[in-house]
């Protein structure tokens, strides 16, 4: 299939595995920021063709798993109301709350709809003008264009009944948080390649400097990936700490001026509480100015209990790159995607449920070891 | 900038969710959650031999002839969709499911339950396509039951058919003969397809079922995967392709008929429904012990389809279909199976695309088009469409 099988090729995977093997001369760690490509790399096995001294550490990138649990909670007791349809994106609905999903909300009665595009909900508030819509607006940078767009095409046709429960977050803040943990591994960054459509990768440029850290925007086909990690190695084994595009064909430096615009109208940069990470500054968007009566969060008050957390899930580890999922003593065991104790475990994205789903019966071939960690 | 809740790690993580407290629509998704279903409510209420066969249909003994019987229910929606409707599903579902117990569908049994408001040109519409589908399969529809609800109770038509087929005793190549297998094919293939053809070697039949697949069959599938589920997809999300996606709804006993007058030793024959191709697997595999070995460049699936697939961030094989199935056969089989599929045509795209070895057991791996490995594990649930 074009544009698809061209970076599925066996004999191109095997010739940018052999140059990475040839390049790499010690251990190296390299984190993957974005969820889709921990999928990628269990999906298509791609550790098995990597020379054991790189380890890939798989990021925070996953909307699913660093949405906080309080959110969770707030949006099945918006989704309960009797007035609402409540629409998100699928695999938000069996993220675990402190009590129940989405899907167990739906399940006691509530109007829950899985839309593949914000503006699927907009509709729906226009042609069910006796309910309220909401719609989960969760992502990073590469879901915030049309969640904007939703918001802003709402106001120019004056739809009253639709609202946004955000939870948008940023990659650049919580690569600059992970970074700055003294607990960190991580060596070399691959950039989510689709973030950076939206963004452009200027912004990585203080980071890569600031930490002295290779970062390259790559793509998410496993070519994409192989190639990413090749030239990430050589900027490590050549001393270099630059920000590279592997993934030109879809990535311009600028990123995408229009959709900029449009987040920029939209929403505005704030504080955000990441599921694993904690509070980190400036790390999302919330609804600006007028756009501000379509936050859900103000059209619903939330009067329930605060959220509250097992100790077992070691979910923050996962997501900065410290454990593998396997190092979980409950993974598999008590943790499992019908029972997920923690958010990894849910969408197939989140690290820990590719690892269960794709390769926890080969612990030989897909789960090196870490490397110790980083000096810098 | 991190601040020292980062650095100190003060983690989150939610206590468990109880799963089991009421019934989900995941539980009705063919994955894990179904089958946890079906072992801890279905089985101990009603486990017998029969049953526990965990078949697609049961096979019993009645007075020397050997019957196969089955049911299934049909609640889709939209209830019309490119390709056919819920009529041609209801009919081609249950003869399937009998020709999956190497039976011939003879006889069916509808149940209706209408919503009160559905219009009757679309219950015409309907009623007409179960009758194209029941002559074209050759079965009749010897009994039936209509029921009403109230507007709201239902999704305008929920329908259910039972089947009984006949286990016809037909020989199979004797195990001596398999490797001069394809010339002895080709002589059948020249007789009356139903009539059993005279064989020169011929050998007692292996008993179709999950229970005869063993180390060494070769995996075949009929046809091309994915089809059905994204053409409802298609519709229900308004998804639109340059060339649209047909439903693969059809009646594949053409197929296991030629298969068996070839003298196959066919040890299992499973169709690829709700779960799909890879939940199929994962129960054989299961059920056996065995190890599933797929080669995912041989996998068979339209371009479309693999499209509508990435971009929904959906695996093709567990998206369900209507008319494709899978057939375990021995390795020295697998030309004259391949050979004899070809020439029907409702698996004319039928290709080898895996192998049974003893280890690991329980599994299900499929070597990526990179060369790299990965378990195809069973789902949880339904597939869920992916953020970004």
């Amino acid at each position: 299939m074009k544009f698809l099988s061209e970076y599925r090729d066996q004999k191109a995977a095997e010739q940018l595995a052999e140059a990475i093997r040839r390049k790499v001369t010690r251990p190296w760690t390299i984190m993957e920021i974005c969820g889709g490509q921990t999928h990628t790399i269990v999906k298509s096995g791609l550790e098995e063709l990597l020379p054991r001294t790189i380890t890939l550490v798989h990021g925070p990138g996953c909307p699913v798993c660093v949405t906080p649990i309080a959110l969770i909670d707030k949006a099945v007791a918006i989704a309960l109301r009797p007035e609402v349809i409540f629409c998100s994106f699928g695999d938000m609905l069996r993220v675990p709350g402190s009590s129940k999903s989405l899907f167990d909300a739906k399940a006691e009665g509530a109007d829950v709809r899985i839309v593949y595009s914000p503006l699927d909900a907009l509709k729906l508030a226009q042609t069910n003008p006796d309910k309220q819509v909401v719609f989960f607006a969760v992502g990073f940078e590469t879901t915030a264009p049309a969640n904007a767009m939703a918001a802003w095409q709402a106001d120019h046709d004056h739809v009253e009944n639709f609202s946004l429960l955000v939870s948008h977050v940023l990659v650049p803040p919580a690569m600059d948080a992970l970074l700055s943990s003294d607990h960190c591994v991580v060596q070399a960054f691959l950039a989510a390649g689709h973030v950076c459509t939206v963004m452009g990768f200027d912004e990585y440029l203080p980071i890569a400097e600031k930490y002295k850290v290779p970062i390259v925007v790559t793509g998410f086909e496993p070519l994409d990936i192989l190639e990413g990690i090749l030239m990430t190695a050589s900027q490590l084994e050549e001393g270099r700490h630059e920000v590279e595009n592997q993934y030109a064909r879809a990535v311009r430096r600028e990123g995408n001026r229009p959709a900029q615009k449009t987040i920029a109208e939209v929403f505005e940069v704030s504080p955000r509480e990441w599921r694993g990470l904690g509070e980190i500054p400036a790390s999302g968007f919330q609804l600006r100015g007028r756009f501000q009566k379509y936050d859900a969060n103000r059209r619903f008050p939330f009067t329930g209990a605060p959220a509250h957390e097992s100790p077992e899930c070691i979910s923050g580890l996962i997501l900065q790159g410290i454990k593998k999922p396997h190092q979980c003593p409950a993974f598999a065991a008590k943790c499992t995607p019908e029972n997920p104790l923690g958010a990894p475990m849910v969408s197939s994205e989140g690290a820990c449920a590719a690892y269960y789903h794709y390769g926890r019966r080969q612990n030989d071939l897909v789960q090196p070891e870490l490397s110790s960690p980083a000096s810098r | 900038m991190a601040d020292a809740k980062t650095t100190s790690f003060n983690l989150s993580c939610p206590v468990p969710r109880v799963a089991d407290d009421r019934i989900v629509l995941a539980h009705g998704g063919g994955g894990r959650l179904t089958h946890q279903l079906i072992e801890k409510i279905f089985m101990p209420a009603f486990g017998n031999p029969a049953l526990e066969q965990r078949h697609d249909g049961a096979v019993v003994s009645v007075n020397g002839s050997r019957l196969a019987f089955t049911t299934d229910s049909f609640v889709v929606r939209p209830l019309i969709f490119p390709g056919g409707n819920i009529g041609d599903l209801a009919v081609n579902g249950t003869v399937n499911d009998l020709a999956m117990c190497g039976a011939r569908p003879l006889y069916l049994s509808a149940g209706f339950i209408l919503e009160e408001g559905l219009a009757m040109d679309t219950l015409r519409t309907i009623v007409a396509s179960m009758q194209k589908a029941a002559a074209s399969a050759g079965v009749q529809l010897v009994t039936g039951d209509t029921k009403v609800v109230d507007k709201g109770k239902g999704d305008g038509i929920f329908i259910n058919t039972s089947g009984i087929g006949v286990v016809e005793e037909i020989p199979c190549l004797a195990k001596s003969a398999r490797h001069g297998a394809p010339q002895v094919v080709e002589e059948r293939q020249k007789g009356m397809p139903h009539v059993s053809p005279v064989l020169r070697d011929v050998g007692m039949r292996t008993p179709i079922s999950p229970a005869s697949v063993q180390p060494g069959d070769a995996v075949i599938v009929s046809g091309d995967l994915g089809r059905h589920g994204i053409a409802i997809l298609s519709v229900r999300e308004g998804l639109e392709f340059e060339s649209p996606i047909l439903s693969d709804c059809a009646n594949v006993w053409p197929a296991v008929e030629a298969l068996l007058h070839a003298g196959i030793d066919i040890h299992c024959l499973r169709d690829l429904t709700r779960g799909g191709f890879a939940t199929t697997l994962n129960e054989i595999a299961a059920d056996r012990n065995v190890c599933i070995k797929l080669e995912e460049a041989l996998i068979p699936v339209n371009e479309v389809v693999q499209g509508a697939c990435e971009i929904l961030g959906l695996d093709p094989l567990y998206v369900a279909n209507e008319g494709r199935f899978a057939v375990f056969v021995p390795a020295a089989q697998v030309d004259a199976a391949l050979s004899v599929l070809k020439k029907v045509e409702v698996s004319q795209g039928a290709v080898r695309v895996g192998r049974v070895e003893e280890s690991p057991g329980r599994t299900v791996i499929l070597q990526s088009r990179i060369g790299g490995n990965r378990v195809v594990d069973m789902l949880s649930g339904e597939q869920l469409p992916r953020i970004c």
